[in-house]
């Protein structure tokens, strides 16, 4: 699948929900399937930057698709990352960094939208595609 | 007693709905709620005498000045102040603390110390790092107890002749704990030292009287006093005023200017250069007007109430924990439920209307202190009621239902 094809089944799937109570309840159910990060990677250089929670976030290349792990000491952050990870990993860098994050509106969540927001949704969003940029790089 | 339906009815904002929900406004020590004499009297200045003040001949810049200074003089009242030109209006607490940080560069020498509290403020423990960086002196802290308050047996070991300047705030912004500056400033006082207290957060609750404290310097900010942000006070005793340097060079601070010499304004424009915050000045003496009409005794009491009801429904809660269990305390608590992070509880309950603090306050070294990333922080003010406290546990109860 496509990311923005991935981003659609996610919409849909919190579209299924008629209140934010649900739609948070069910991001925390994504957050118990986050792709852990493999603890040699946990560590203080790998926290992002401008999240009220920790988080972390790492990036492995197989073939030319990126493959992300990530884990937070926040539940919510961990469903907003789940969100986001299940978007890009398995995907060519190049899409990753091209990918329009609009579905974040769609699912209700606009409001971790703004850049000033303590759980630091935009700098995630920064860090993976800064991955993806390094990988990029690389691939040529 | 505390006339609580005119209170509310005096604040716009208490009227509004945050996510389909009656605002439940819980971040007080963060910033207070605006009653509508004060916004009255921002709209007055801007719509009837904006002008510049101390300069101009015309009949606007004449009233605006004549405002700004009534405003000092209400400040002064307020503090209990001998003279109001030891009324330095400033941008807030921040700035008042740079103005002494910086102006004590001059008299601080390699072997000096200074000493803080383990419970203060980012903006408490900065500038004076920043000090001792330029002067070489060492800096001191006070230690707490795991109930979150001041090893007094240990500040007075660190006392020696090389103190020169102590800095303690009046309250905690993260734990509430009223610390014991009386004894504070007897003992710095006794081996020579200064004192600066930060007020921001004890002013929203008590009235301090600057000559019965002796302290030589105290700070604090508007906009936690129910007025406008962007303005703030240092009061200092005349003596150390007229000692301290100017702190920013520019208009309104000078008295002769010549590109050989300038002479400086006397007390306090030395301290005011360029355009100050008018329209704030003026809006903050209204908001202690609307304080003291109030009564510093009325909001105590009625706060502490409120104190004293929240512990009890939250300690409801299995595994809250509160941080911060000073006898002497104002109305904040801090606290987390188990391993829940401070953040996800935060969140929850701001979507159920209700704003209150996470995150580490800007004192991380507390944080550090109880091996925790932060906490919640519910801190009241006089215009809440018992019946928001229930909605907010109830809203606390429903946030760890959802994350536990």
């Amino acid at each position: 699948m496509t990311i923005k094809e991935i981003q659609e089944e996610i919409v849909s799937e919190f579209e299924m929900f008629d209140d934010w109570m649900q739609r948070y309840e069910y991001m925390i159910e994504l957050g118990k399937d986050l792709p852990l990060v493999d603890a040699q990677y946990k560590t203080d250089d790998n926290i992002i930057k401008g999240c009220q929670s920790k988080v972390w976030v790492h990036a492995d290349l197989e073939g030319d698709k990126l493959n992300f792990t990530a884990d937070s000491d926040a539940i919510i952050t961990k469903g907003i990352i789940a969100i986001l990870i299940r978007a890009f990993s398995g995907q060519h860098p190049k899409d990753i960094i091209e990918a329009d994050m609009g579905f974040i509106d769609q699912i209700g969540l606009k409001e971790h939208l703004s850049p000033t927001r303590a759980n630091g949704l935009v700098s995630m969003i920064k860090q993976l595609k800064l991955y993806a940029v390094a990988y990029q790089t690389q691939l040529k | 007693m505390i006339d609580i339906e005119k209170i509310r009815a005096d604040f716009p904002i208490l009227k509004r709905e945050v996510n389909g929900k009656p605002l439940i406004y819980f971040d007080n020590a963060a910033t207070s709620q605006t009653p509508q004499v004060v916004i009255n009297a921002i709209v007055d200045y801007y719509s009837r005498y904006n002008a510049n003040i101390h300069r101009g001949v015309h009949t606007l810049s004449q009233e605006a000045t004549d405002a700004y200074e009534v405003a000092r003089k209400k400040v002064q009242q307020h503090f209990s102040a001998k003279n109001d030109y030891e009324i330095i209006l400033t941008a807030g607490t921040t700035h008042a603390i740079n103005i002494v940080a910086t102006g004590f560069t001059s008299f601080l020498a390699k072997d000096d110390e200074i000493i803080v509290s383990a419970m203060e403020h980012h903006s408490n423990i900065v500038p004076w790092q920043m000090l001792c960086e330029r002067t070489g002196a060492t800096l001191k802290v006070i230690p707490m107890t795991e109930q979150g308050v001041l090893k007094t047996d240990v500040y007075e070991n660190l006392l020696s002749s090389k103190t020169k300047l102590v800095f303690v705030n009046h309250v905690s912004n993260a734990l509430g704990t009223v610390n014991p500056i009386e004894f504070i400033i007897e003992k710095a006082h006794a081996v020579g030292a200064a004192v600066l207290i930060d007020g921001a957060q004890a002013t929203p609750h008590i009235k301090p009287d600057v000559q019965a404290l002796d302290v030589d310097f105290y700070v604090a900010s508007a906009h936690k006093l129910c007025g406008p942000t962007g303005v703030g006070l240092l009061y200092g005793k005349e003596d150390w005023l007229n000692k301290l340097p100017p702190y920013q060079g520019g208009g309104d601070m000078i008295d002769q200017v010549s590109f050989e010499k300038t002479t400086y304004a006397g007390l306090p424009f030395k301290f005011e250069a360029g355009t100050p915050n008018i329209c704030g000045g003026i809006a903050f003496g209204v908001a202690l007007d609307y304080l003291n009409e109030i009564g510093y005794e009325n909001i105590g009491a009625y706060e502490n109430e409120l104190l004293i009801y929240a512990t009890e429904r939250l300690k409801e809660i299995d595994g809250l924990r509160i941080y911060g269990e000073a006898d002497e305390k104002t109305a904040v608590i801090s606290f987390n439920v188990g391993n829940i992070h401070p953040y996800d509880i935060g969140t929850i309950v701001d979507k159920l209307g209700v704003a209150v603090r996470t995150g580490h306050h800007c004192a991380q070294p507390i944080m550090d202190f109880y091996k925790i990333p932060g906490t919640v922080r519910a801190s009241f003010a006089f215009y809440n009621t018992k019946e928001e406290i229930d909605v907010f546990v109830d809203a606390v109860k429903r946030a760890v239902m959802m994350l536990s």
